[in-house]
């Protein structure tokens, strides 16, 4: 604004009303781009109970929870001491595999390569653990990533046992 | 444009005219001087107007029988193959005229590049095109999850997960775009449409990216500027027009030798198992005119920068005629350029290959270098070359070479006519 101009009244009124039209834009605008995240629907499916009971240790099951695949795995006792005798400061994504197996009998974790969302392998990969065939992500018997494109290990979903053979997830 | 002293003979049709011209502009369409030494390579823009009007015709005749629903989607489809009467060449054309969309627009984006059209004062014409080739790809993709298969699934989970890689918003942006946690049932409905919308955005900026070319006009082989309308020029109709009807009956030869002696080898087999999301196919492969991308994406060894190295070479596209400093257009006279194109040529040839193999061992060490040459092509020497370059002599007119080179009796009396 030039030096003689001082600021008007007119010009606070321009303001104002630019200012209002933008919040009512977005006002407008927000439901049309919010109808598209999840629904009440999908939501409401948020947690699904499985049944372990009759898991032999070395087996995994593979249970769609939120449509996503989530691996359950009883893991045998070498697999454990695997997953535990690793020097966690070179991974890509340090965890211990305590912090990912509160039981450590249990392994549950997304079935989701957190590179680019396909389903890993079970029992597959340099690490004896699960392979991606997608793009080519080890992971080991913990779901941790050692080698390969995927940035993270594989998530471990919130869940909790119900009693001794039941697992809710979510 | 430029016909604005066109007057219709008949008095409706002056009536007509003074209130809507639509028939100055049929007038201008027939007698728009048309460099008269465009080749073949120049009959790809007929031939994509042709390939979008089949698409818009035969999908919206599928989108009268598909469902788009998880549980009917993939039914529908092999409903639309057996029952529906002449379902199946009515899908069969518009699955493989996707291809032979890409076919097409991919020989009139190097017939581009090696003339130099997207050179001052084309720049909108190209931009225009780009967004076109965008949307193309976006709508292609979108298409192949309509049938609801294993590809379609996981094409569909490997494409939206890209957005995961975003720092921060990655997963509510994934959530967002799938209407869920994982590709369903909303990502199918919305998937379908905007498939059905994009094509009509499509159309619209083609009618944008003709009137861009309207106005300067064509560029040629020889790639100078014309005086338009003069010899050099020739009118669009009926000149232009047969010729690039020619071409278009040899593109359909090709066409429908696709849709009826090998409807599905461009496909993948895995498309015809209904979508699983606990099992992912042992490889996920993209449609054929997404490899070159695909094997950009998968050579860069981090996520996001995969995720923006495959952006960015789309992206390099756009800013090409700001990358290319020479003056000259036409590879004709750019000795050099004319070398590193094919070699470009190749490199792209050679990233769509290593798109279909397995991401290990040497394939990945040849796309690793493949990815890394495409960006020194269009970042390092195109912007060098323009400005060392030794150029050939150009000539003045199109006529000139012509006369020059090898006298043609024909020619002299045409133009005496």
């Amino acid at each position: 604004m030039s030096d003689d101009k001082k600021v008007q009244r007119r010009d606070f009124i321009f303001t104002a009303s630019y200012a209002l039209g933008a919040v009512g834009v977005g006002a407008t605008v927000w439901p049309l781009i919010d109808q598209m995240n999840p629904d009440r629907s999908v939501k409401a499916l948020a947690s699904t109970e499985v049944n372990v009971g009759s898991l032999e240790p070395g087996k995994s099951i593979t249970v769609l929870w939120r449509g996503k695949p989530v691996f359950i795995k009883r893991r045998t006792p070498e697999e454990i001491a695997e997953a535990r005798n690793v020097s966690i400061e070179n991974l890509p994504h340090p965890e211990k595999d305590e912090d990912r197996a509160k039981n450590p009998e249990w392994l549950v974790m997304l079935g989701i390569c957190t590179h680019l969302g396909c389903v890993p392998l079970g029992n597959k990969g340099e690490y004896n653990g699960w392979f991606c065939p997608c793009h080519g992500s080890h992971y080991d018997t913990s779901g941790r990533i050692r080698k390969g494109p995927a940035p993270k290990n594989l998530e471990i979903p919130k869940y909790e046992f119900v009693n001794n053979n039941t697992i809710k997830i979510g | 444009m430029s016909d604005h002293n066109y007057v219709p003979s008949s008095k409706l049709g002056k009536w007509f005219n003074d209130r809507l011209p639509l028939l100055s502009l049929s007038a201008h369409l027939r007698e728009y001087p048309t460099p008269k030494n465009l080749n073949y390579w120049w009959t790809f823009g007929g031939i994509l107007t042709f390939c979008l009007i089949t698409q818009i015709i035969t999908g919206i005749i599928l989108g009268m029988h598909y469902v788009a629903h998880v549980d009917f989607a993939f039914d529908s489809v092999e409903h639309i193959m057996r029952d529906v009467n002449y379902g199946w060449l009515i899908r069969y054309v518009h699955a493989n005229g996707a291809s032979m969309f890409f076919l097409a627009v991919y020989i009139h984006i190097f017939r581009a590049l090696y003339y130099g059209s997207y050179k001052s004062p084309r720049e909108i014409i190209w931009i225009i095109g780009m967004i076109i080739y965008l949307l193309m790809m976006m709508t292609a993709f979108m298409g192949y999850v309509l049938p609801w298969g294993q590809m379609s699934f996981w094409g569909a989970t490997v494409i939206t997960s890209l957005f995961s890689a975003i720092p921060m918003f990655g997963e509510s942006v994934t959530n967002w775009l799938w209407g869920g946690f994982a590709v369903g049932n909303p990502t199918l409905t919305r998937f379908f449409s905007l498939h059905y919308l994009l094509p009509f955005l499509i159309l619209g900026l083609v009618i944008l990216h003709i009137w861009a070319l309207h106005v300067p006009g064509n560029n040629n082989p020889i790639g100078i500027e014309l005086k338009k309308p003069s010899k050099d020029t020739v009118p669009f109709h009926p000149y232009i027009v047969i010729k690039d009807l020619f071409a278009l009956l040899l593109f359909l030869i090709v066409f429908a030798f696709f849709v009826f002696y090998s409807p599905n080898i461009l496909g993948h087999s895995d498309n015809y198992i209904e979508a699983n999301p606990m099992i992912t196919p042992a490889h996920i492969v993209p449609e054929w005119y997404l490899l070159p991308f695909y094997a950009i994406l998968r050579s860069v060894p981090d996520k996001l920068l995969g995720v923006v190295a495959m952006f960015a070479s789309i992206f390099i596209l756009v800013i090409l005629p700001w990358l290319d400093t020479s003056k000259i257009r036409s590879a004709i006279f750019r000795p050099i350029y004319k070398q590193l194109y094919w070699i470009l040529v190749l490199d792209v040839i050679i990233l769509g290959y290593m798109g279909a193999m397995p991401a290990e061992g040497t394939y990945l060490l040849i796309a690793r270098l493949a990815t890394t040459y495409y960006f020194v092509h269009f970042l390092i020497i195109l912007p060098i070359l323009g400005k060392k370059e030794k150029t050939l002599p150009v000539p003045p007119s199109i006529t000139e070479p012509v006369l020059a080179d090898a006298p043609n009796p024909q020619m002299f009396k045409k133009q005496e006519e």
